[in-house]
């Protein structure tokens, strides 16, 4: 789960990281009262879940309180185009108003759960403001790298390597492990998949702020963070997929117009991959998971029905925990309420398969049975063509 | 000859009051396993169809000589659970449980760090040695003896591949689902290792997935140490980046772990790769063919 700029600030603040002074506002005159209570100069930052708002024109430094409308009712409404949002872009429904600050260097503090190690690595760099994928691609000698020991925690002494690695002077090393250590305690203790200070700025006057942050949970854990859970956003996410979390069911939304459904993700995504193979396009991913009950797949039918693009319902199921009969009587069920408006291609294997073969049969709905995965997802894509 | 499990083999279940864990036990034990003990704190000194419930994972091997454990425990008290099995002196121990928040793993890895203990998963399908011995969730018919292992990332898909090689009159070593987390247990690697000495397997199938690069170190495995036949598939081909595709670890990262850079490090190791996931069993005859193995 992501949450917005505004929102990391105020959960590093608690920790002791040091941010900028500042205030989220749904509207104009918000930020506009938020910027004079602040004083200029401010910032006035579009919040959005995606990077890239300051080339796209979601970031807008204001010196007085005209400015501070104008950039407020520009930003506030647009849809923003970066290079994470997709042609689509996104719509920006809230501001940060922030203090701007004098700013003598910009670097890069990042932490991320590494799978190599196994543990909580923390990266840093020289090159504030420059995305860590590109550093890593171009001058991967510019990242300095920490590995913490979970049982030891995030030792001063590496703080202080990467400190004295990133070139900061001697006074500026105790704040720099402080600052490091807070935000090393921040991740593990709110089971942060990903934490971001880019930039991680160095002021005029010597001091280090968290110009930007960007926080990412790990979700599996969010059932012992109810107060983070609070912190979702569904207007960023699609609303399939936010219905489709309801249910328990992983789904995420592509551009084809092949309607997927499939228990386990492997076997998804083999099956996205299957009807690439056979000419077509996914319209989604979607697991309905090795429990699912006939209310589960209920759902999951209705959020590809749901999809204007798809043209064709392709089910994979291999049953192994998930019977083939309760999968059959989730469709059927289904089918018949809501309508079957699109051809439905129909591959099941596996636990009680002969069953749910017999309720497809005797339910006469106009199901299409295939032999196997490419069997399926050809004629997935033949019925979709017509 | 099959790696990990066998008919020996004396297997504890982790949660074995709850739905999940009583069903799998009783279909682990129909297939053939020898289910011998049980665990629930608090429900010790019960019993479950005749086996025996300890309060503690240590009671339960003191008593049954157990040598294998499997996990049913809910997210929140797996990562506890194989600790305490692992402290109990159990040599593998398979979970199954889906859902453990990652930093669980990362203390759980340095936990193990110095333990004989061997761990599958978790978020995995369990393992299987055909006609001796199951350990978790999938469904026993479709597999059959035989000489082939399979290794995958995901459960499903390794049953995909099973089935087909069953239908070919392939039959399998043995199958073990690593699970298809960031941080798991045993990897490709531990399990390439495993099949490369074992004189009951001839061949591998392995299928992977987008994420990470477990493949890509299997890749080099493979190439300097594996002279057995290895086919691999790649599911997530068509995955967009940066979206979690179900499993947590199956995620495009800053344009890294994608199934192309996979792929292309098998093929340059040498493996071959099926064309598609429904030509799993296919290749792998074709392959045994053209080495001169039988099936």
């Amino acid at each position: 789960m992501n949450i917005h700029e505004h929102q990391a600030k105020d959960l590093l603040r608690r920790y002791g990281v040091a941010v900028p002074n500042g205030q989220a506002c749904l509207t104009v005159d918000e930020a506009v009262a938020a910027a004079e209570r602040l004083g200029f100069p401010c910032v006035v930052k579009a919040q959005i879940h995606a990077g890239g708002r300051g080339k796209a024109g979601g970031v807008k430094l204001v010196k007085n309180v005209s400015e501070a409308r104008a950039a407020a009712s520009e930003i506030l409404g647009k849809t923003l185009v970066t290079h994470q949002t997709g042609p689509q872009g996104r719509v920006v429904r809230r501001l940060l108003v922030e203090q701007g600050c004098a700013i003598a260097r910009e670097l890069y503090l990042g932490m991320v759960v590494d799978r190599g190690s196994g543990r909580v690595a923390v990266m840093a760099s020289t090159e504030g403001g420059v995305e860590i994928e590109e550093v890593a691609a171009h001058t991967p000698e510019k990242i300095l790298r920490e590995v913490i020991d979970p049982a030891a925690g995030f030792a001063p002494y590496q703080g202080r390597r990467l400190a004295f690695g990133l070139g900061l002077t001697k006074e500026q090393i105790g704040p720099a492990v402080g600052f490091m250590t807070a935000l090393a305690r921040c991740f593990i203790e709110s089971d942060c998949s990903l934490a971001e200070i880019n930039p991680l700025v160095v002021l005029q006057d010597g001091k280090l702020l968290a110009l930007d942050a960007k926080i990412g949970f790990d979700d599996n854990a969010l059932f012992r963070h109810p107060d983070l859970r609070e912190l979702r956003d569904p207007s960023e996410e699609d609303p399939r997929e936010t219905e489709a979390a309801k249910h328990d069911l992983s789904y995420i939304a592509l551009d084809g117009n092949i309607g997927c459904m499939v228990n386990g993700a492997g076997l998804a995504m083999a099956t996205m991959d299957t009807v690439k193979a056979a000419g077509g396009t996914p319209a989604n991913f979607l697991d309905v998971g090795g429990g699912a009950n006939v209310d589960k797949v209920r759902a999951a039918f209705r959020i590809l029905l749901s999809d204007a693009a798809v043209r064709a319902i392709f089910i994979n199921i291999f049953g192994g925990i998930l019977r083939c009969d309760v999968l059959a009587e989730g469709v059927v069920q289904a089918a018949r309420e809501l309508g079957l408006t699109v051809p439905l291609v129909v591959r099941m294997e596996g636990t009680n398969v002969e069953q749910g073969k017999k309720i497809l049969a005797d339910s006469k709905l106009d199901i299409i049975t295939a032999s196997d995965m490419l069997d399926g997802a050809k004629k997935a894509v033949a019925a979709a063509a017509r | 000859m099959s790696v990990l499990v066998d008919k020996s083999t004396r297997v504890l279940t982790q949660g074995i009051t709850g739905s999940t864990g009583q069903l799998h036990t009783r279909l682990c034990r129909e297939y053939g396993s020898q289910m011998v003990a049980g665990v629930t704190p608090g429900r010790g000194g019960t019993d479950f169809e005749g086996i025996p419930i300890f309060d503690t994972v240590a009671d339960a091997v003191r008593a049954t000589g157990a040598n294998a454990s499997v996990i049913y425990v809910p997210p929140a008290g797996a990562a506890d659970a194989i600790m305490e099995a692992a402290d109990a002196g159990v040599p593998l121990v398979v979970c199954i449980t889906e859902g453990v928040p990652v930093l669980d793993m990362v203390r759980v890895k340095r936990f193990l760090d110095g333990r004989a203990t061997r761990l599958i998963g978790p978020n995995c399908p369990g393992v299987i040695t055909p006609g001796q011995c199951k350990i978790g969730i999938m469904p026993g018919y479709i597999h059959t003896p035989g000489k082939v292992a399979v290794v995958s990332r995901s459960g499903t898909l390794t049953y995909e591949a099973v089935h087909q090689l069953t239908l070919l009159g392939i039959g399998q070593s043995t199958c073990i689902g690593i699970g298809g987390d960031p941080i798991i247990g045993t990897g490709f690697v531990d399990a390439l290792r495993l099949f490369q000495d074992d004189p009951g397997t001839q061949a591998v199938i392995l299928i992977g997935e987008i994420g990470g690069t477990a493949e890509e170190d299997a890749a080099a495995f493979v190439k300097a140490h594996v002279t057995k036949p290895v086919v691999a598939f790649i599911a997530g081909q068509t995955a967009p980046k940066g979206k979690r595709m179900g499993h947590a670890g199956a995620i495009i990262a800053g344009g890294k772990g994608t199934a192309g850079e996979k792929m292309e490090a098998f093929r340059r190791a040498g493996v071959t790769l099926a064309p598609s996931p429904a030509e799993l069993g296919v290749t792998m005859q074709r392959v045994l063919k053209e080495k001169g193995l039988a099936s």
